[in-house]
């Protein structure tokens, strides 16, 4: 009758470590990069432009990733970039998973006519296309941090609600549903305490992809020059900005789209690492 | 008596058959079921696959709604009783499931498990409570930090048990507790739920399709046939005497000992 199962203790994986190490990099260099980063992130100097990182022939001292063709300084550019990549991931991220997440929930438990109002929203919402109303969105409220975060939660919210409303229904198709409703326990306490423990792995693998995915939306819109203000720095504005002078001055290129990878990678695979470590169901 | 069931009709909407527009066309299950259930008898309730053994139960322990007819739960008619003012009588009648694995919360651990429709019924002393239940169940105390996963079946079955009876009620519905048992866990529950039926003085109703199991627990035995009961009797005449041609054809198909085969 004893064994040792209860007893596994499952190390961190290396994937937790990794992603979950670069994010919080990243969080502190936004967090501190006005006493963080070397340089002023705005400031130009016509004499320095395109000086190269600081391993190379040339290279400027003070000046570690060199400068863009205006002389500003590229690492602090990067460093301060990440404030509007991390509000954006977090804010616009949360934001999708609280909306998507609460109606699948309800339409996949409650079934009835919850589910039959909310699975035809979702339908008419997902017949527009998404990129489309996503620019319509932005050029009728202006560019900005406000637009970005609405437009991402506007196109992805659906994706949770779809992926949620699946899930909790085939949880609450379970015995251990029926077991609470025979001990009396509500249909929103059944919700809440049963079925919710139950589909937040996925819901975090969701959420954590989500911010990857609004890093992206983000470079995208500002590559496009549909984000924040020129002056402000931002990956994707860096990156459109360095895709010119490729030839005269790669690091101006690479530096923000190697971040941008590892940042978007990291949350990717910050969900699976979560789940290897947390989610006491070992599949 | 703790169960009086008078002419009970239940019908759900079969949504293999629902038409485009408007509503599925409902198909009987149980077609007028009487019967009563003294208090501490263990009932048997035998049928075939699809004879709605489940649904009679569920609607018993309330998870379904009655069409029609009447369901007395120790004198309190509970047919239509709407789940708020079900709620407060729930501990006293409980179930305990067929599959365990569904039927315990795979993200809870066996004393949460255990624990959670306690507190619901603002019993105190939890902890104790849990132990205790542990120990009817023949489990040792520490398998309550475990989550279900890391239990046997057989051991699973005996938490979905200590849920049931943890709650102290006063009717307990098995439903195939044993089937998805191999033959040796299935002895071992079978004999602590009849110790536990004896030291708690339990009523408990049994499904099961097994005869040579309701034969060993049960002193009273319901067979049901479509929907509808075809015989019920105590268990020692209904075995000496089926009288339904029903009865004697689920008896004909219990597999007898044969004194005389030979291993080979
Ligand atoms: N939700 C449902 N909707 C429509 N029909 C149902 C539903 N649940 C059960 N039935 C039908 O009701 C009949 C009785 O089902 P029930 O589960 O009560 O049988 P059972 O006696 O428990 O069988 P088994 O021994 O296989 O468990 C079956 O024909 C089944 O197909
Ligand atoms: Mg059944």
């Amino acid at each position: 009758m004893r064994d040792a199962r209860g007893d596994v203790r499952r190390p961190i994986g290396l994937r937790l470590w990794l992603s979950g190490g670069w994010l919080a990099l990243l969080t502190v260099a936004a967090l501190c990069a006005p006493w963080l980063a070397p340089k002023d992130p705005l400031m130009q100097d016509l004499f320095l432009g395109r000086m190269p990182p600081f391993w190379m022939e040339g290279a400027e001292p003070g000046y570690l990733l060199g400068t863009d063709s205006l002389g500003r300084d590229v690492l602090s550019r990067i460093l301060y970039g990440a404030r509007l990549a991390l509000i954006v991931a977090l804010v616009a991220g949360t934001l999708t998973c609280v909306i998507g997440a609460t109606l699948g929930l309800m339409a996949g438990y409650y079934r009835g006519w919850t589910d039959r109002v909310i699975s035809r929203f979702v339908d008419i919402w997902m017949a527009f296309p998404p990129v489309l109303f996503a620019i319509l969105l932005i050029a009728v409220l202006g560019p900005g941090l406000v637009s970005i975060i609405i437009a991402i939660v506007i196109i992805d919210w659906t994706r949770f609600a779809r992926v949620i409303r699946a899930e909790a229904m085939s949880q609450g198709a379970m015995d251990y549903v029926a077991s609470a409703q025979v001990a009396g326990r509500t249909r929103f306490g059944t919700m809440l305490t049963e079925i919710l423990p139950n589909v937040l792995p996925t819901i975090i693998a969701l959420l954590t992809l989500e911010m990857g995915i609004a890093v992206i939306v983000e470079a995208i819109l500002s590559f496009v020059n549909l984000s924040i203000s020129t002056d402000s720095p931002t990956w994707g504005g860096m990156i459109a900005e360095g895709r010119t002078s490729v030839h005269q001055a790669w690091w101006v290129l690479v530096f923000p789209l190697i971040t941008l990878f590892l940042t978007v990678l990291s949350f990717s695979q910050l969900g699976e690492g979560l789940k290897d470590r947390f989610d006491p169901v070992l599949r | 008596m703790i169960y009086e069931l008078r002419d009970l009709h239940l019908s759900l909407p079969d949504m293999s058959r629902k038409p485009l527009l408007g509503a599925a066309p409902r198909i009987e299950i149980l077609k007028g079921v009487s019967f009563d259930i003294p208090k501490g008898a263990v009932l048997g309730i035998v049928g075939g696959s699809g004879s709605g053994k489940s649904t009679l139960g569920r609607a018993m322990v309330r998870l379904l709604e009655p069409t029609s007819g009447h369901i007395l739960f120790d004198g309190t008619d509970i047919t239509h009783l709407s789940e708020d003012a079900l709620r407060g009588m729930r501990r006293r009648f409980q179930m305990i499931f067929q599959d365990p694995m569904s039927s315990l919360n795979p993200r809870r651990r066996v004393g949460g498990i255990i624990a959670g429709p306690m507190r619901l019924h603002g019993m105190d002393g939890l902890r104790a409570r849990v132990d205790e239940a542990l120990d009817m169940v023949g489990l040792p105390r520490s398998f309550a930090k475990r989550y279900p996963h890391e239990l046997s079946g057989g051991q699973r079955q005996r938490i979905g048990i200590a849920r049931a009876i943890a709650l102290r009620p006063d009717f307990i519905l098995a439903d195939e507790i044993v089937s998805g048992l191999d033959v040796s866990s299935q002895a071992q529950v079978l004999n602590l739920l009849q110790d536990l039926v004896a030291d708690l003085g339990l009523t408990l109703a049994f499904i099961s399709h097994d005869l040579s199991v309701i034969r060993r627990l049960c002193d009273r035995v319901l067979v049901l046939h479509h929907g509808q009961v075809v015989e019920q009797g105590p268990t020692a005449d209904l075995f000496a005497a089926p009288q339904a041609a029903y009865t004697r054809e689920l008896l004909d198909a219990i597999p007898l000992p044969d004194p005389d085969q030979v291993w080979r």
